[in-house]
């Protein structure tokens, strides 16, 4: 009885499934032109983002979903991939399923995306790689990227601490850095970490360890708690955002010890990249965080515009770095000389801080 | 139709359940989502992506039905795939090498976890969690960043297509695409295959439903019991080796991080598929269709628009309880109705 009930029942089912895919075939095979002003209403986005470890990434996807919205003609399929890789292929190929106009895509790692890329080329669906890059053999793969310098941003910090060293005559050798690293494997962690060991293999600086804080405030505590147990002579701390920043500095001043700029006297520097969050900026202000780096997340309005480009059947540039700031409330640094370019350091007050989060 | 329902075993009932439930759940997201749905890629790439946790799960319910837990499953795929990323790209292996690595990890786990619980009657939860630790550890010992296997061999593995015949679809530029699927669903199918039958027809896999429904009365009928839980956690182990090398397949890459919080999507997925945590009762073939329940309500959350994690969250547990509750509805009022009959 049972069995044939069963049988019954999958029969029916499989049938139905059977008629909806039939179905579908007909309507992909007829070129039927209400599917296609459909299209032309509403552009379709599929955006996969790597998931929300930081403020950072929060504004960044913020400014995306802001920017995405019916109002502006855009239909935005928003898909977290929560860290994973396996995740964000899976979404991607969602997409392509879905036909959508155009695929964003945060990469959690540089590695391993040339297949599912093809997948979407052969598609004939656009993608524009956002924040970190995507390291694939054949270029054509994707079609534009969105994003910061991040080496430029590590060059920026470095810079300034070499500044700042010599400014208040510190030794190279007294300068005893650890480096809460970001996720490793992506993009922003790879430039920053390399321009501070560039720095410190050129200047001659003590790095005394690296470790990965997941660009989160919880992480970035625990590293720096195993750093300061670990050794007694840190006076640098290089956070590769600001999330760890803050876990670093609550570790620090949980041990009794002073975060601030004067190192020579035991104070301990802390130095960050990102500022999205006002808490970034007023930290800075006291003088607990010395430079942040921004990066800047504000890449919504930007692709937008490369795929307004797209629209007209025009080819965009194809790499498009953000314009970021350097800021410190320190005032004797005012410009920083990196190849030949000068970037002047914005000197924090409370009315800058009041005019960007206003 | 009761009549009906009272000729059913408890197994067959939940399964019944889990598999109308997928099927209605899939027949609402064609008809309501449409568009990707209707094509049989759709579907095919659930598989293709939950290949690794269909194999896990499966371990898992074996368990689950006599009467245990396993949570070490997610560390021993992180630890199976970053073993055998390291052997491929840094000391030049090959296919046959890293499949026997993988085997040989989920064997040791299964081992020395079954011979715990089992002969020394530690509780199941505390040496899995111990061994899911363990395994986590491991996996960042033999490599702490994570990294893309460049090994060409394996490379070509990783991408090879089965194409499924007739079951393509025009692509908007008018293109014919085959529907495929990967090399891991085969094994994901052989493998459920293989324990259904295990558990239906043959003797050890009567036992595995003894030991779990009442272990005094499988003592009482001359059950090995201690052999039949050890074979289990065996088992489970030899599968999570092997769900790990299928998982390595899909992301082709070695991280720490893979798989986390794998080993609970395993147990939803049995749970979801019928599987009783008190055990003694559970099916492999529910414990597909709870694996493609899971999936599919994923996927189905974030094609609805709600891509935010929490969401896909919020919709499992929400699934998970009405589960559970109409589960427990049904056997009561079952149990009830035989009594009265």
């Amino acid at each position: 009885m049972f069995k044939r009930s069963l049988a019954i029942m999958l029969t029916i089912i499989f049938g139905l499934m059977m008629i909806g895919c039939g179905s579908s075939d007909k309507d992909g095979g007829a070129p039927s032109d209400t599917v296609k002003e459909e299209v032309k209403e509403n552009i379709v986005v599929g955006f996969s983002q790597l998931g929300a470890e930081s403020d950072w990434r929060s504004a960044h996807t913020e400014s995306i979903i802001n920017t995405f919205t019916e109002e502006n003609g855009y239909e935005l399929i928003f898909e977290d991939g929560q860290q994973k890789q396996a995740n964000q292929i899976m979404a991607i190929r969602t997409f392509i399923q879905q036909e959508v106009d155009y695929i964003i895509l945060a990469p959690v790692t540089e590695k391993g995306w040339d297949t599912v890329l093809q997948e979407a080329k052969d598609a004939d669906i656009p993608v524009i790689i956002v924040d970190r890059m995507v390291d694939v053999a054949d270029e054509s793969l994707f079609t534009c990227w969105v994003g910061a310098d991040f080496e430029l941003e590590g060059q920026k910090v470095t810079e300034w601490l070499r500044q700042y060293t010599l400014k208040n005559n510190i030794a190279a050798k007294d300068v005893h850095i650890v480096n809460i690293q970001g996720t490793l494997g992506g993009s922003s962690q790879i430039g920053r970490t390399k321009r501070l060991r560039d720095a410190v293999e050129a200047y001659g600086w003590d790095l005394l360890e690296e470790k990965p804080g997941d660009f989160t405030r919880t992480k970035g505590k625990e590293v720096m708690e195993e750093f300061l147990k670990q050794y007694d002579n840190i006076n640098v701390v290089y956070c590769e955002n600001d999330n760890e920043a803050y876990g670093a500095i609550e570790a620090i001043e949980a041990t009794g010890k002073k975060v601030g700029l004067d190192i020579g006297n035991g104070e301990i520097m802390v130095v960050s990249f990102d500022g999205v969050k006002r808490d970034a900026m007023s930290y800075a202000l006291k003088g607990k965080i010395a430079c942040i780096a921004e990066c800047n997340p504000l890449h919504g309005p930007r692709v937008q515009a490369i795929i307004e480009t797209l629209e007209t059947g025009e080819q965009p540039v194809k790499f498009h770095y953000m314009d970021e700031e350097i800021f410190s409330a320190y005032e004797s640094i005012d410009v920083l000389k990196i190849d030949e370019k000068e970037y002047s350091v914005v000197h924090l007050t409370q009315e800058i801080i009041e005019q960007r989060y206003q | 139709m009761k009549n009906k329902l009272k000729n059913l075993s408890d197994t067959n009932l939940l399964l019944l359940i889990t598999i109308v439930v997928f099927f209605v759940m899939y027949l609402c997201a064609m008809i309501f989502l449409g568009s990707g749905f209707l094509k049989a890629q759709t579907f095919f790439n659930i598989l293709n992506a939950n290949a690794a946790l269909i194999i896990v799960s499966v371990g898992m319910s074996l368990v689950m039905i006599t009467g245990g837990i396993d949570i070490s499953v997610g560390g021993v795929v992180a630890l199976v795939s970053m073993s055998c990323a390291v052997y491929l790209d840094y000391h030049d292996g090959n296919i046959f090498g890293s499949i026997l690595i993988a085997l040989a990890i989920g064997l040791a786990f299964g081992l020395v976890q079954g011979f715990l619980i089992a002969y020394l009657d530690i509780q199941p939860f505390i040496v899995t969690l111990a061994g899911m630790f363990f395994a986590r550890g491991m996996t960042t010992i033999v490599h702490t960043n994570p990294f893309n296997v460049a090994n060409e061999a394996f490379v070509a593995l990783k991408d090879t297509r089965i194409v499924v015949p007739f079951m393509g679809s025009v692509n908007r530029l008018g293109k014919y695409v085959d529907a495929y699927i990967q090399i891991g669903v085969v094994v994901a199918i052989l493998v459920v295959v293989v324990f259904f039958c295990m558990l239906r027809w043959t003797k050890l896999g009567r036992n595995f439903y003894a030991v779990g429904g009442n272990t005094q009365s499988a003592l009482m009928l001359g059950i090995n019991v201690k052999r039949t839980k050890f074979i289990s956690y065996l088992l489970s182990g030899l599968l999570a080796g092997i769900g790990g090398y299928v998982y390595f397949l899909y992301v082709g890459s070695g991280a720490a991080s893979h798989a986390s919080g794998m080993e609970m999507n395993a147990i939803a997925s049995s749970i979801i598929g019928g599987t009783l945590l008190t055990g003694g009762v559970g099916n492999i073939l529910g414990t597909l269709f709870g694996v493609l329940s899971l999936s599919t309500i994923k996927n189905i959350v974030s094609s609805a628009g709600l891509g935010e994690a929490w969401w896909t969250n919020i919709t499992i547990a929400t699934m998970l309880c009405v589960f559970l509750l109409v589960q427990s509805v049904v056997i009561a009022r079952k149990k009830r109705a035989a009594r009265k009959g």
